[in-house]
């Protein structure tokens, strides 16, 4: 898959070290799947890291995009990009080569603790180890699609689907929402090829090739015509407001097989990427945190000490505007340590007022390392953060809110409360930040018009870019399309009908 | 470079069609102008964000760490402080991207649908240079070339087994002589001349000169596009004309009456001197506010041009600006002693209302091949 990188095993000096660390980390208690360095140029590391990673990617402008950031950021000295690590079974992490011999070992080392956290971490447990492979297929069924259908025709029905990539349902892969039915079809159950043809149609098995004369084109219609009379009859469609927007526009918008699939492959991926999202302040934090006990208590020469600690306070460096995950995470990880140590935790202690005696609070338990294990292995970021965010913390860490204060159109800092601190802190990690939409009609005024529902926590969507974003849509829905949100505490509905955009108050 | 060299393209190919529709707007808003580097013109375009439901600005705000006190303020504006994330994820900032003026004159031409201009066959002037790259068995003694004549020496004497390693001579025949010869090289020359003249009396202000600045740049890129390259001469007049460099041309500010005239003598005296017609293609260009002083100078303004100016350019452009203080009389003074709109006349005038006619005004210009 890889082969095509011109890539340099590595050098022994290197290899020696890497045996060395991996051992230490694996002695320490981390727990990880096969790791396979390679040392890449600053042009095939910028190449691989414009497709996330997974250089087997299907084509789109995108990547290039990506690649063009990336290299004029490396060319003007902005930012290089030390270390790629992938989610896979086995781990495939590259490094820069150029580096000198603390960073390949510093980023070694760091790589060691996210493979552990993306092996241990329950979010992770239900991704797709095999995705390189995963992904070439779908770069193979995409590029299919091009040949059959044309590159523009493509790429375009991409850019819309693109859109909607942020509309899935996060705890999907966790929990099952609804009863199960034997009639519908599981798409984990699915194999590969059938996954972007799902209807809920009953279909005779068949090989992709002899799909038009198994399934018919028309007796599949027939088969959709007569579900949806069914689905009509039912009171309300769908019955429970469906988050996993993605997946209901593959079932039941108005699209070619060729469609659905290409949807099918985004959404796939969308739900790869979503626990990395979920989880970046904890893994940076992991990571960080093993890679500073590793080399310092491990592997640093005297002679490294500095450099080491020239680079690793270049990546926990804090600024002034948003929080660096891995300042937050490696911090809130040692504090967690210490305070499991100490035996900081627990009832008598939440309940102790007296200020001076939670300081000296030492039971001498020495369950911190135990703990932060067993934290890695069952929090995201959001009940990471819900759970072992206290004031001190906050204190220590000089955290604060900031709000744009419109009269004069600037930032500001707003409180160094820890409520304040800690509801938006749980506000931004939310749905990775993005509003929470779900599609609450597909019948809406009994004209086939789609309803979505912005589940409003607060804020407001932004305008231009709903518009758009439902001028998308509509391509899909070939119907107009509307999401009812709030805006100014009052009850708007934004609508889009294939032409322009309109807005109005309920 | 693998599999990224293709999705790379195609990228910069959206973004060359994206600039193509928004030329428009770059032109008028004159945003090109300031950021331009040494060949490459940086463009900004914040339309390639692929759209998706997002938060609004207002509530938002964030969490930051760091010294300050409540009120304290991170920064103006609306742009999040800090916003954007390195790693895997996409940024999704508006981007900047860099395009070599040639190609941002190509863009010009397919979007104002430009003619190329048509070359005018005697005027292709070339240089011609010797370069001694060659070498040849026959030659004048000055031009013989030791260490080829040597080599080949050498080699026959080893080759013949004369060469004794204890007592090395070699010694050249008359066929191992080599001499150094010459190819002649042809460089065309750039052989087109810009010569721009502006009016800057009391009546032409800042905007009316910013304008002029946004047209000259792009008629610039596009002539330079379409000759190998070209010499610009920048000439100011009010009631006197005189030669300026091209800082002076667009900052300067004079006030006094407008005696065309003066202009356009200097600009023939130039051409008289430095630009013989058969040589250069010439392209004058006057930017006025139209408000001529007198008849008597206008008269004299026309004499000039159709005696020596016009015969002599390739094309005399005439734009004239809008302004509150201008009568805008010479435009149809012009109009009126040269026929526009016949094929063979090379005077071409426009009107330049307000920013957004730049477009229009320079598709004038251009637009007829010449």
């Amino acid at each position: 898959m890889i082969q095509y990188l011109k890539v340099k095993s590595l050098p022994p000096e290197l290899w020696q070290w890497r045996t060395k660390i991996e051992q230490v980390a694996r002695d320490e208690g981390l727990d990880f799947f096969d790791t396979i360095f390679e040392v890449l140029s600053y042009d095939k590391m910028n190449e691989i890291a414009a497709y996330g990673g997974f250089p087997t990617r299907y084509p789109h402008w995108r990547w290039g995009m990506n690649y063009e950031q990336f290299s004029k950021s490396y060319a003007y000295g902005l930012s290089k990009i030390y270390e790629l690590v992938i989610n896979t079974d086995p781990c495939y992490a590259y490094l820069l080569e150029g580096n000198d011999m603390v960073d390949q070992k510093l980023v070694m080392a760091h790589v060691f603790g996210h493979c552990d956290f993306f092996k241990n971490n329950f979010w992770f447990s239900p991704t797709d180890r095999k995705m390189i492979d995963t992904m070439a297929n779908h770069a193979t069924r995409v590029r299919r699609y091009q040949d059959l259908y044309g590159v523009n025709t493509v790429e375009e029905f991409i850019d819309v689907c693109l859109s909607l990539e942020n509309l899935i349902d996060l705890h999907r892969p966790y929990i099952r929402r609804h009863p199960p039915n034997s009639e519908r079809l599981k798409l984990d159950d699915l194999p590969d090829e059938l996954i972007g043809d799902v209807d809920e149609v009953p279909r005779l098995k068949a090989k992709e090739y002899m799909e038009d004369f198994v399934n018919p084109e028309d007796y599949l219609e027939a088969q959709r015509r007569k579900r949806k009379k069914e689905a009509e009859q039912q009171k309300r469609f769908p019955l429970r407001p469906e988050r996993d927007v993605l997946l209901f526009l593959m079932e039941h918008a108005p699209l070619t097989r060729w469609q659905r699939n290409v949807i099918g492959v985004i959404r796939t991926e969308a739900y790869y990427f979503a626990p990395q999202a979920m989880t970046k302040i904890m893994n940076e934090g992991w990571a960080s945190y093993w890679h500073t006990h590793i080399m310092t208590r491990h592997i640093l020469a005297d002679s490294e000490i500095i450099d080491y600690a020239d680079r690793h306070s270049g990546t926990t460096v804090m600024q002034r505007g948003r929080i660096n995950p891995y300042k937050i995470g490696l911090e809130l990880f040692r504090h967690i340590e210490d305070r499991w140590n100490k035996g900081r935790f627990g009832r008598e202690y939440e309940e102790c007022d007296d200020m001076a005696e939670r300081a000296h609070w030492d039971l001498n338990l020495g369950l911190g390392r135990e703990k932060i294990f067993e934290v890695r292995k069952h929090h995201n970021d959001l009940t990471f953060l819900d759970e072992f965010l206290t004031p001190e913390f906050c204190a220590e860490q000089k955290l604060f809110t900031f709000e744009h204060n419109p009269k004069a159109n600037e930032w500001q800092i707003a409180s160094r409360q820890f409520e304040d601190i800690k509801k938006k802190l749980l506000q931004q990690l939310t749905n990775l930040g993005q509003p929470i939409i779900e599609v609450e009609d597909a019948n809406f005024e009994n004209r086939s018009e789609l309803l979505l529902k912005h589940v409003h926590d607060g804020v407001d969507l932004d305008d231009t870019y709903a518009h758009d974003t439902l001028a998308n849509l509509y391509k899909l829905w070939k119907r107009p399309v509307h999401v009812w949100t709030r805006k100014d505490d009052k009850e708007v509905l934004i609508s889009h009908d294939g032409k322009k955009a309109s807005e109005r108050k309920l | 470079m693998g599999r990224i060299r293709q999705d790379h393209s195609r990228f910069r190919q959206i973004v060359r069609g994206k600039i193509r529709r928004n030329l428009k707007k770059y032109i008028s808003r004159g945003e090109l102008l300031g950021k331009q580097g040494k060949d490459l013109v940086s463009i900004p375009l914040p339309q390639i964000e692929t759209p998706r439901f997002r938060f609004g600005q207002k509530n938002s705000g964030g969490v930051g760490q760091g010294d300050g006190e409540p009120g304290d303020s991170l920064g103006q504006g609306d742009q999040q402080p800090g916003a954007g994330e390195a790693g895997q994820g996409e940024g999704q900032k508006a981007l900047e991207v860099d395009v070599t003026l040639d190609e941002l004159a190509d863009i010009l031409g397919e979007e104002l649908e430009l003619p190329n201009i048509q070359p005018r066959g005697e005027k292709q002037v070339v240089t011609e240079r010797d370069r001694y790259s060659g070498i040849r068995p026959v030659g004048p003694e000055s031009l013989r070339h030791f260490k080829r004549t040597y080599k080949r020496a050498l080699l026959r004497t080893i080759a013949s087994g004369q060469y004794r390693w204890d007592d090395p001579v070699v010694l050249p025949t008359r066929e191992d002589m080599r001499y150094r010869s010459w190819k002649t090289i042809t460089s065309p020359q750039s052989n087109a001349v810009v010569i721009y003249m502006m009016d800057v009396s009391g009546s032409m202000g800042d905007e009316q000169k910013e304008i002029v600045r946004i047209e000259s740049f792009w008629i610039n890129a596009w002539l330079r596009r379409q000759y190998k390259g070209i010499e610009t001469r920048y000439i100011v007049h009010d009631a006197t004309a005189r030669e300026v460099d091209e800082h002076t041309f667009f900052h300067t500010r004079e006030s006094g009456g407008t005696m065309i005239s003066s202009a356009y003598r200097l600009c023939a005296q130039m051409i008289k001197d430095d630009y013989s017609p058969s040589d250069w293609n010439i392209y004058p260009f006057h930017f006025s506010d139209g408000d001529n002083w007198s008849v008597d100078d206008t008269a004299a303004c026309i004499r000039l041009l159709r005696e020596i100016i016009v015969p002599a350019s390739n094309q005399f452009s005439y734009g004239q600006v809008e302004s509150p203080y201008g009568s805008g009389q010479f435009i149809k003074d012009i109009r009126e002693h040269f026929p526009v709109g016949s094929p063979d006349c090379n005077v071409v005038c426009s009107e330049i209302k307000d920013r957004d006619a730049i477009v229009g005004s320079i598709k004038e210009f251009l637009g007829a091949g010449r």
